[in-house]
């Protein structure tokens, strides 16, 4: 390839060295953005994702009580007035629909965050001291990654399923629980970094290896824990409708994607709107996450670039 | 002694690794006085980088050391973490080799600078920026007020390393400790890199410690020069007594593979035969003696003691470790190596 497929940036022309080139004056992050604009499948994610959250929340702040708002509509398919039709008891499948993904974002949302707070920690500590800590720490993750999900919340479903904010709760037991991943990513990403010069350069500074964690090694493996953050949330709304079609996660009258398909599944011959747009839906939200995060690896991915090609 | 900056005595230094204990240095002594260069010469495992980093306290958790290092007054052996972090930076600065991988690629350099400065004085935000900026232009960064936001991949090797120099000088430490800091670089660049260490140590007071197997980037800047091999000093003593009169047969060999300007043509570099000794476990004798061309038989029973070689004017007498050490001191440099022309084509001349 003879065209480059980006051009050279004219903001930085007057940034030019004596004796260097300004080919490369674009920070880090502007190459990363840079390989994540021009990802096609990256950005029909992106777009269907910001499209599906746009939609469902300016929606639900419009007309916060529609999704269990009670109509004489009952059973109807889909029409202008229910794009996407009625159920049973008359409540309009479109303000349902919005709802649930706000409501699965939610919970994969907290489950991203914690999975990525305690698994970054406990990653960076067995990773950076090694030894004995990293063995403690990292049998521990042994011990919690063969704990199943399932089996902690149908034990747990009497209690988490009767609060009222169940999906707080239905979250933290999903975060408590899924954040190994990242801290044996982060671990391992650690064991490199620590034998890298720049960390011993600061240790020969003077910085506490907390200062060296926090500033220097885990701001190198931001890529990753991005990624793996982004495969959280689509695994979380995964597990979450798993749990809510099994009629562990969220109850009624909370709505959710999940808890939308197993409503809907008995009728979905007869009645196929109530169970073939949350399922899609469904599909949509998982499927653009899952796009976004391959898009980021992409991004993140020095090995990816493909400038020069 | 006058009061000498740093004194390391009896330095012992042992791994344990999987195939046994590794004696990385072996009873290593030395001074560095205030205001000093000393370069600390020797191969690739002589124990030149070990000697530094256990001054610096950053060796493997699988180090044991033994021996003394005091900093003035300060015992450093079996100081806690936390208390050398205090030193390190403050009263030691160390430059690395790599000038590629010392600096953290997700930072700009501006802030690495004034992370150093931050770490060890309390200056606002605005003090540390300023300072970061007079440090790299102090260390011949062009046009440094544009340059401070930028990141190390959008400087050369040279320029990173004059950047490594400034991170050290930033807290004006009494000693730095410069690991190879021009191997990693072009010969054109090692210069300028030399002329900043130079103004750093000018700026900063400091004695400076020159780790290389570059002899002449040691005789360009050292007053003292201490040759290392196989974990033991092997001569000590001033530049001019190293680089002139060399007493050890290896000194030798090193002075004599390097190419000299104010040779008269023709002549080969001479070679060292062999490779180093292994460092695991203990071999009886001087450690040179397998490759050294003068070697007796008392060479492989004895190993020689540092003695002194002659009386000079300064404070400490040239010393070197070997047992014909008044011999060799009057043979011509690497005359006892032979002639490597038949390893080689012939050059143009």
């Amino acid at each position: 390839m003879t065209n480059l497929p980006f051009e050279v940036p004219t903001t930085s022309a007057n940034k030019g060295d004596t004796d260097g080139m300004d080919f490369e004056a674009r920070g880090q992050w502007a190459m990363v953005l840079h390989r994540f604009l021009h990802n096609g499948q990256a950005m029909t994610g992106l777009l269907a994702f910001t499209l599906m959250l746009l939609v469902s929340g300016v929606y639900t702040a419009l007309h916060p009580n529609q999704f269990s708002h009670l109509s004489t509509d009952f059973n109807q398919g889909p029409s202008a007035a229910h794009l996407f039709g009625t159920n049973g008891i008359g409540i309009d499948m479109l303000a349902q629909i919005l709802k649930g993904i706000l409501q699965d974002l939610q919970v994969a949302v907290l489950v991203a965050v914690m999975s990525v707070v305690i698994g970054t920690l406990v990653g960076a500590f067995a990773g950076y001291y090694g030894g004995k800590i990293d063995n403690l720490l990292m049998r521990f993750v042994d011990l919690v990654l063969v704990i199943p999900v399932l089996v902690v919340l149908i034990m747990l479903a009497h209690i988490v399923a009767q609060q009222a904010d169940n999906w707080f709760y239905l979250a933290i037991i999903i975060g408590a629980l899924s954040w190994t991943y990242i801290a044996r990513l982060v671990r391992a990403e650690f064991l490199s970094l620590r034998e890298r010069d720049f960390v011993e350069a600061s240790r020969a500074l003077g910085a506490s290896d907390w200062r060296i964690i926090s500033r220097h090694m885990i701001p190198n493996a931001i890529g990753p824990i991005i990624v793996n953050a982004t495969i959280t949330v689509a695994g979380a709304i995964v597990l979450e409708a798993t749990l809510s079609y099994l009629g562990l996660g969220i109850q009624p009258p909370a709505v959710s994607l999940g808890l939308l398909i197993e409503q809907g599944q008995s009728a979905a011959t007869t009645e196929y709107w109530l169970f073939v747009y949350p399922a899609a839906f469904l599909l949509a939200l998982i499927i653009s996450v899952f796009f976004i995060g391959d898009g980021l690896r992409a991004a993140l991915d020095p090995r990816k670039n493909r400038v020069r090609s | 002694m006058s009061e000498s900056l740093l004194d390391i005595k009896d330095l012992d230094v042992r791994f344990s690794t999987s195939e046994g204990e590794t004696r990385a240095i072996r009873g290593v002594s030395m001074t560095l006085n205030p205001r000093e260069v000393l370069g600390i010469v020797g191969e690739s495992g002589s124990g030149k980088s070990v000697t530094a980093l256990a001054v610096m306290g950053l060796l493997a958790k699988n180090a044991k050391i033994t021996g003394s290092i005091h900093l003035g007054e300060r015992e450093l052996l079996g100081l806690k973490d936390r208390q050398m972090s205090s030193i390190r930076g403050l009263k030691i600065a160390m430059i690395f080799q790599d000038p590629l991988t010392s600096l953290n690629p997700v930072y700009s350099v501006g802030w690495q600078v004034e992370e150093a400065i931050a770490a060890h004085q309390d200056l606002s935000n605005e003090q540390c920026r300023a300072e970061a900026i007079r440090l790299l232009d102090l260390v011949g960064i062009p046009r440094a007020e544009d340059r401070v936001d930028d990141y190390p991949h959008e400087f050369s090797g040279g320029m990173r390393q004059r950047v490594v120099i400034a991170i050290a000088m930033a807290n004006n430490p009494q000693i730095i400790l410069a690991d190879e800091p021009t191997t990693a670089l072009d010969v054109t660049v090692q210069a300028q890199v030399l002329e900043a260490l130079q103004v750093a140590i000018n700026e900063s007071h400091a004695s400076l410690v020159l780790i290389t197997h570059d002899l002449g980037v040691v005789a360009g800047l050292a007053s003292r020069v201490i040759v290392m091999y196989a974990g033991r000093i092997v001569e000590i003593g001033t530049a001019d007594e190293v680089f002139y009169s060399p007493a050890m047969p290896y000194t030798h060999g090193l002075l004599g593979s390097i190419p000299r300007v104010d040779d008269d043509g023709g002549a080969r570099l001479r070679q060292i035969p062999g490779s180093p000794p292994s460092m695991i476990g203990t071999q009886p004798g001087c450690p040179f003696a397998p490759r050294c061309p003068l070697r007796q038989d008392v060479c492989l029973t004895e190993e020689p003691e540092l003695r002194a070689v002659s009386s000079t004017t300064g404070s400490e007498p040239h010393q070197a470790a070997c047992h014909f050490a008044v011999d060799v001191v009057s043979m011509p440099v690497a005359s006892m190596f032979p002639d490597t022309s038949d390893d080689h084509e012939e050059l143009p001349e």
